[in-house]
């Protein structure tokens, strides 16, 4: 789960990492009132939204007085903000974080992630800051320094102070530094973290030490224990048939195709999305039913589905180990008559009670179309959707 | 005997009592595995299914003998009984468990470290379908019926998607000498090698399918391995090609993250390693028929 800049920069600065002053608006009005409350004379104006590269896309303006404010925070709330990091859709600006302009000397990179490989929790950090660590990488690939630390015993101080030696920082920063390291790594354990990312950090010109932005991510499976997290949850920032999936309880990803697919099982959705691509046509989406797949379950993933309006045919596909396929049938059925399915549906049901199911389905007398092996469901489903697409277009 | 599981393989189950360990429990036993007895704990001293409840997994391997366990337990409580099962002795234990955070798997890695190499147990999973050995034993959730007893190794991430590939070589006549899941989490017990390496020491195995996806470094360390270390023909699907770049495809551990991650560059680093590749995952049971068949004719 991502949070927006202000949020992290919030849990920060609460465990001693120095960020600018700023304040949240929700309006130009309340933006130019920042302004008075913070003071000074130059202000950057930030579009919280959840995404990288916002500078580019228009989502950073630097103002210098009310007007500039007032006309730049117009022009951004209410807004889709497009970035690499969006996808084409967006995502709407609806809080704007004004903040401090600050005289920047120098900017770094830290970044805290979970290394896989070492199973650990690995930093990096870099004095060529600004950039993406993917262009750091390779532009000043002599530049990364990397540490990791064991979980068990936790960070200890030399790591944090070699960190900063590499940095290659003034005598009078390190200590600032080692503190802002530290705490940092507190904050991503603590909290459950699996991403935080300050970028730039900066070296101001009066000497000091400030995380201009900060990107947090959190896991999901942690959140039970963390519900402080949880509850800067922002709705906003999803894909809305994510979050109708997800309130839900189904695992979705929103994709940009126009085969809506229902599966049980990651890898096999992943699979079966594959053989959709090899057979010529593009995946809508990757729906886990999950075990346990009742036929309420079923017909819930078809709402989910179809809600996405680029869905043009369905796929179901069901290996089906603690599952039962003739309760998915039932829930097929259920779908097609209480939901309402208006485009060509494959079905292909493997594993416990696999016949059963499909005597429910050829008995039901409804327009579904059965298919045996995982390869013949891509292609009937291909199939399917190009005759549909051929009629609409008649 | 195949690897990890046999017919003899004295079985516990932790989270016992609950809904879904008592359906998993019967379905165990239905197929052949010695269970002997279950940990819940405030439960201790009753029987459930006919068997013993434990308050503890000391007692329970005191009592029984037990050397492997298969947990059920929720995930905030799943990181704890792993560590209790490492502390008991149990020698294999298969977390399925699916939801634990990363943090709590860090610890459960490291806290198992202070064991000699020797007296380790073994993980296998969370987040997993589990072991099964055809025709003998069942430690898992899978659907026994799938299952073909032979001669070719199987060990995969997802529990469906391991299902189609034994599902597909069993249509065509070839049976598997064990199943193994590894499970769709970032942070895992055993990882593709680990298994690996067990299968190369096995006489009853030929060949491995081994069925992967798109995050993390494992399918590429455990082909390098395998490159250099076995002459056992080692086969590979790696599910994702259409996952975009940044987000969690269902399992916690899939998401492209780095370089060398995304289902095409894992392919082509398998391909250089010599792995057999799955063009497709409809094609799972030809193309082990197909190595087999060469492999018969190169002996």
């Amino acid at each position: 789960m991502d949070i927006h800049e202000y949020q992290a920069k919030e849990l920060l600065a609460r465990h001693g990492v120095h960020v600018p002053r700023g304040g949240l608006a929700y309006s130009p009005e309340q933006a130019t009132y920042r302004a008075r409350e913070i003071g000074g004379g130059k202000w950057v104006l930030k579009a919280q939204v959840h995404s990288g590269a916002r500078g580019k896309a228009g989502g950073i303006k630097l103002c210098a007085n009310d007007e500039e404010i007032s006309s730049a925070a117009e022009a951004m709330l209410g807004r889709k903000l497009v970035t690499h990091q969006t996808g084409p859709r967006g995502k709407l600006i609806s809080r704007l974080y004004l903040e401090e302009a600050v005289d920047i000397a120098q900017e770094l990179y830290l970044g805290f992630v979970l290394d896989r490989k070492e199973e650990r929790v690995m930093i990096v950090a870099s004095a060529a800051g600004g950039m993406e660590i993917e262009e750091i990488a390779e532009r000043a690939p002599d530049s990364i320094i990397r540490a990791t630390v064991d979980p068990g015993v936790g960070m200890q101080r030399f790591q944090a102070r070699e960190i900063a030696f590499g940095l290659g920082l003034e005598d009078s920063l390190i200590g600032k530094a080692t503190e802002t390291i530290f705490s940092c790594y507190q904050v991503f354990r603590d909290y459950d973290a699996s991403m935080l990312e300050i970028n730039p950090l900066v070296v101001t010109r009066d000497g000091s030490l400030v995380a201009l932005d900060a990107k947090m991510s959190f896991d999901e499976n942690a959140l039970f224990r963390r519900p402080e997290i949880s509850e800067l949850r922002d709705k906003s920032q999803e894909d809305p048939r994510e979050t109708f999936a997800s309130d839900r309880g189904l695992s979705y990803v929103g994709l940009d195709g126009n085969i809506g697919c229902i599966i049980n099982g990651a890898g096999l959705a992943m699979a079966t999305m594959d053989m959709i691509k090899i057979a010529g046509g593009e995946p809508a989406n990757f729906l886990d039913i999950g075990g346990g797949a009742s036929p309420e379950r079923v017909a819930k993933s078809f709402r989910a589905v179809l809600g996405d309006k680029n869905v043009e045919t369905i796929l179901v596909n069901i290996f089906a180990g603690i599952n039962r396929c003739d309760w998915v049938a039932e829930g097929v059925i259920k779908a097609i008559r209480e939901v309402g399915v208006n485009v060509p549906l494959v079905v292909r049901l493997s594993g416990t009670r696999a016949e059963e199911g499909r005597k429910i389905l050829a008995d039901s007398g409804e327009a579904v179309i059965v298919a045996d092996t995982l390869a013949e469901a891509a292609e009937k489903a291909v199939a399917a959707w190009r005759a549909a697409t051929k009629k609409k277009a008649a | 005997m195949a690897i990890l599981l046999n017919r003899s393989t004295r079985v516990i189950v932790q989270g016992f009592t609950g809904k879904i360990g008592s359906f998993h429990a019967e379905d165990m036993k239905r197929y052949g595995t010695k269970l002997v007895g279950g940990v819940t704990p405030g439960k201790g001293g009753q029987t459930h299914l006919g068997l013993p409840i434990f308050n503890t997994v000391k007692g329970a391997v005191r009592e029984t003998r037990a050397e492997a366990s298969i947990v059920f337990v929720p995930p905030p409580f799943a990181a704890d009984s792993i560590m209790e099962a490492a502390d008991a002795g149990i020698k294999l234990c298969v977390c399925i468990t699916d939801g634990i955070p990363s943090q709590d798997m860090m610890q459960v890695k490291r806290y198992m470290r202070r064991y000699r190499f020797e007296d380790r147990m073994r993980l296998v999973g969370p987040n997993c379908a589990g072991i099964i050995t055809p025709g003998q034993a069942l430690m898992g959730i899978m659907p026994g019926s799938i299952y073909l007893p032979g001669r070719v190794g199987i060990v995969g991430r997802s529990g469906t998607l391991g299902y189609e590939a034994a599902s597909q070589m069993k249509a065509l006549g070839i049976g598997v000498s064990t199943s193994v899941g590894i499970g769709g989490d970032p942070i895992n017990g055993s990882s593709f090698k680990d298994i690996l390496k067990l299968f190369e020491q096995d006489d009853e195995t030929d060949a491995v399918v081994m069925i992967g996806e798109i995050g993390g470094p494992q399918e590429a360390e455990a082909a390098i391995w395998a490159r250099d270390n076995t002459r056992k023909p080692l086969i590979a699907y790696i599910a994702g090609l259409s996952a975009p770049k940044g987000r969690r495809m269902g399992h916690a551990g899939a998401i492209i993250s780095a370089f060398g991650e995304s289902a095409q560059e894992k392919v082509e680093i398998l391909k250089e390693a010599g792995v057999i590749i799955v063009p497709t995952p409809s094609s799972f049971g030809d193309v082990v028929a197909d190595t087999l068949e060469r492999t018969k004719k190169a002996a």
